[in-house]
């Protein structure tokens, strides 16, 4: 009795998995939808002029960026932290009724908190700041759910058995934190409705800052949205899911705390790169260059952890494709946060700002990073919580090289884009007019956005194939034995 | 010493927390107080000019478009005079806009008339040949809430001490008063009069028919806050 294993209980993480999958394919289709509307404005009334207004490239634009940062990634990361929690901290969400119920509420209030962003979004409610569109009711309902989660995170790590925290547990310990800060900071919002005695809309809202500091509270946030929810919490994954899936150690201990505690510091800084040139203070500006610059040593620090812990072991990228996706996650997080203090240096971001650069810059992160890593983790969980083996390897290796392809066509066109259109803006004729007329900039950038609707298109139809290998990996897999669980995952052709 | 603190979760979340907001404690906090103050000739926001900022942001005009000028002479012999901070100190939320699939307007009002925009919305690719902007014909139908845009003047000017009913000075040295409605009634009647001004300068007979019957479409309202906006 006292020998058996731990039966870890799955229930919640598999409802954020199914999520995960849902939200995945919801806020990409958008993605893709919106990606044709600017190559081919006619998509924009392609279900008919009647509900234009909510198909139109303005109104799907937060829905996607939302649908894929708060629905996918969030889904995803909380799904991982349902199972990794239990497992690194030894002890199962079956030994306490009061956190399993705390996880379904987690989820159930999360999935509501998802379906009013939905509606409300399509009806124009929005308070027009990036990945903080929702009205306050919705803030106040996701502060809830974060409350929740946060009582799942802290009340599992209570009863742990385990008593040292693994390192993915620092990262989703700081991914609640630093969301809990920054989203209460950049929300402070009033609502009219009560502060003008009952009038009005009763969703509108009023931001508590005004212009320069607005925006400078605004990108705070939203530079360190990504961090926390694009970066930290996905470190979390890959410190827990790569490891584990090749059956090696970590490769250093003392660089996976440098990284961590490196990122905690430097990453706050650098929100004033979104910023240069504008009307914030100067010194800001010069923070946030320098500070995205410094900010390569803990990125990487983390990246070439992972890719050392494949030190002679390198087959395994040729034989499994859940490792080609974990490896060519890690290299496109460098790739990313590489490029990222390269556009933050003044004078390249004097070019890169406002353009597709910046797009592609996000787009090779998320796809190639945290897309990869959200679909990896939720593979190799998939036989341990269905019993099962993965249904086709085939499928999984087929789906690796088509979304490769399709990120690189993403990047590589929105580069392009990117620059040809910030070198046109500044372009000036012998006589010092300006060389072009703004549609000229718009005109010129045709082909790229047809090849990245196109870039788009592949990933998404990977996106598919991979909700379809998990569909029939819980219908159709091999049954399997507790043993051949402990580290490559199992696999069907 | 991180073995340690690796077994105590309490005093390791307190650790990460503090380590996270240093960088904003030092960067937000000291220059919070005196970023905002206006220029000479930043007025706050009339009831149509609101109301044309709220159909703005629902339709996330933001998006595609920015409000802010760089100091570089290609941006100033395209948009105008590079932005000020004053400029923006009525501007809950502000609306830079991170990316210009569009031009920015930041002084769109300088060099756009009532007439082109309404064209322009109908129809852009009309207008500008190989736009792609879509058409927002549903602008010219919609009517505008001015309720709205009443509830949120009296919160900023209750809560934030936006100076409505208060002179300011404009550039010629001249004062202006932007009054502030006592009524969501006055509200409606104030912008209706600004309405009729616009929708003067509108060809569309089912607007100018609209703002007959004492309705305000959304399209009329918007032109108004992209007029204003110099």
């Amino acid at each position: 009795m006292e020998n058996r294993p731990l039966e870890y209980d799955y229930t919640v993480a598999k409802m954020f998995m199914f999520a995960a999958i849902v939200l995945g394919i919801v806020g990409m289709t958008i993605g893709v939808i919106i990606a044709f509307e600017l190559a081919f404005p006619s998509v924009n009334t392609i279900f008919g002029s009647g509900v234009a207004e909510y198909t139109n490239f303005s109104r799907l634009r937060p829905l996607h960026t939302d649908a894929v940062a708060f629905g996918f990634t969030l889904s995803g990361i909380f799904a991982t932290w349902y199972y990794v929690g239990q497992r690194v901290l030894k002890v199962s969400m079956a030994e306490s009724k009061f956190l399993m119920m705390i996880g379904k509420l987690h989820f159930w209030l999360y999935i509501i908190g998802v379906a009013a962003v939905v509606v409300s979004l399509f009806m124009g409610y929005t308070t027009s700041k990036e990945y903080a569109e929702f009205e306050w009711p919705i803030d106040i309902a996701i502060v809830v759910v974060w409350v929740l989660w946060g009582i799942s995170i802290f009340g599992l790590i209570g009863i742990r058995r385990e008593k040292s925290l693994y390192i993915s547990v620092w990262y989703y310990i700081a991914t609640f934190l630093g969301v809990a800060m920054l989203y209460l900071f950049n929300n402070m919002e009033v609502p009219t409705y009560f502060a003008s005695g009952g009038h009005g809309d009763i969703m509108h809202s009023v931001s508590m800052y005004a212009g320069t500091n607005d925006a400078l509270v605004q990108w705070w946030y939203g530079h360190n949205a990504v961090a926390f929810v694009f970066t930290v919490p996905i470190i979390a994954m890959i410190y827990y899911f790569l490891p584990k899936e090749s059956g090696q150690a970590v490769y250093s201990y003392k660089l996976s705390l440098l990284s961590f505690w490196g990122l905690m510091f430097v990453y706050l800084w650098a929100g004033g790169h979104h910023l240069l040139y504008s009307t914030v203070p100067d010194w800001m500006q010069t923070m946030g260059s320098v500070f995205s610059v410094i900010l390569i040593l803990p990125s990487w620090g983390s990246a070439i952890n992972m890719l050392l812990t494949m030190k002679g072991e390198w087959q395994q990228v040729a034989n499994s494709p859940l490792i080609k996706f974990m490896v060519l996650g890690s290299t496109f997080y460098m790739f990313s946060t590489l490029e990222g203090p390269i556009q933050a240096i003044k004078s390249v971001n004097a070019i890169a700002h406002f353009t597709d650069w910046i797009v592609g810059h996000v787009h090779d992160g998320v796809l190639g990073w945290v897309g990869f890593m959200v679909m990896a983790s939720i593979y190799h969980m998939a036989p341990r919580v269905f019993k099962r083996e993965i249904y086709s390897k085939g499928i999984m290796n087929a789906q690796f090289w088509i979304q490769t392809l399709g990120v690189v066509l993403y990047f590589s066109s929105m580069w392009i884009a990117g620059i040809t259109q910030g070198m046109m803006w500044r372009a000036h004729d012998e006589f010092g007019n300006l060389a072009y007329s703004f549609i000229d900039t718009v005109t010129v950038l045709h082909p790229y956005y047809t090849i990245r609707a196109v870039g788009g298109l592949l990933y998404l139809t990977g996106v598919f194939m991979w909700a379809y290998n998990i569909y029939k990996t819980m219908t159709a897999g091999r049954v399997v034995e507790e043993t051949e669980l402990k580290n490559a995952s199992p696999m069907g052709a | 010493m991180f073995h340690w603190l690796e077994k105590r979760p309490f005093l390791f979340a307190v650790g990460v927390f503090l380590v996270i907001a240093f960088a904003g404690l030092i960067e937000i906090l000291p220059d919070f107080g005196k970023a905002s103050r206006p220029v000479v000739g930043t007025k706050p926001y009339s009831v149509l000019e609101l109301t044309g900022r709220q159909v703005y942001i629902k339709n996330s005009c933001n998006a595609c478009h920015s409000q802010l000028i760089r100091p570089f002479k290609a941006e100033t012999d395209r948009y105008g005079h590079y932005s000020l901070s004053g400029e923006y100190a009525y501007d809950r939320p502000f609306l830079w806009g991170s990316k210009r699939t569009g031009p920015d307007l930041m002084r769109v009002g300088n060099y756009r008339s009532t007439d082109w925009h309404e064209h322009h919305m109908k129809n852009p690719a009309e207008v500008v040949p190989g736009s792609i902007m879509p058409g927002y014909p549903w602008m010219f139908k919609n009517t505008a809430d001015t309720e709205t845009a009443f509830a949120e003047m009296v919160t900023v000017a209750n809560v934030f001490g936006v100076p409505y009913n208060k002179p300011i000075p404009m550039p010629d040295g001249s004062k202006e008063v932007v009054k502030l409605p006592s009524s969501p009634e006055e509200a409606h009647k104030m912008a209706l009069e600004e309405a009729k001004k616009v929708a003067a300068d509108m060809k569309d007979q089912d607007v100018k028919d609209m703002v007959a019957q004492g309705k305000i479409p959304e399209i009329v309202a918007l032109i108004a806050y992209l007029n204003s906006l110099k």
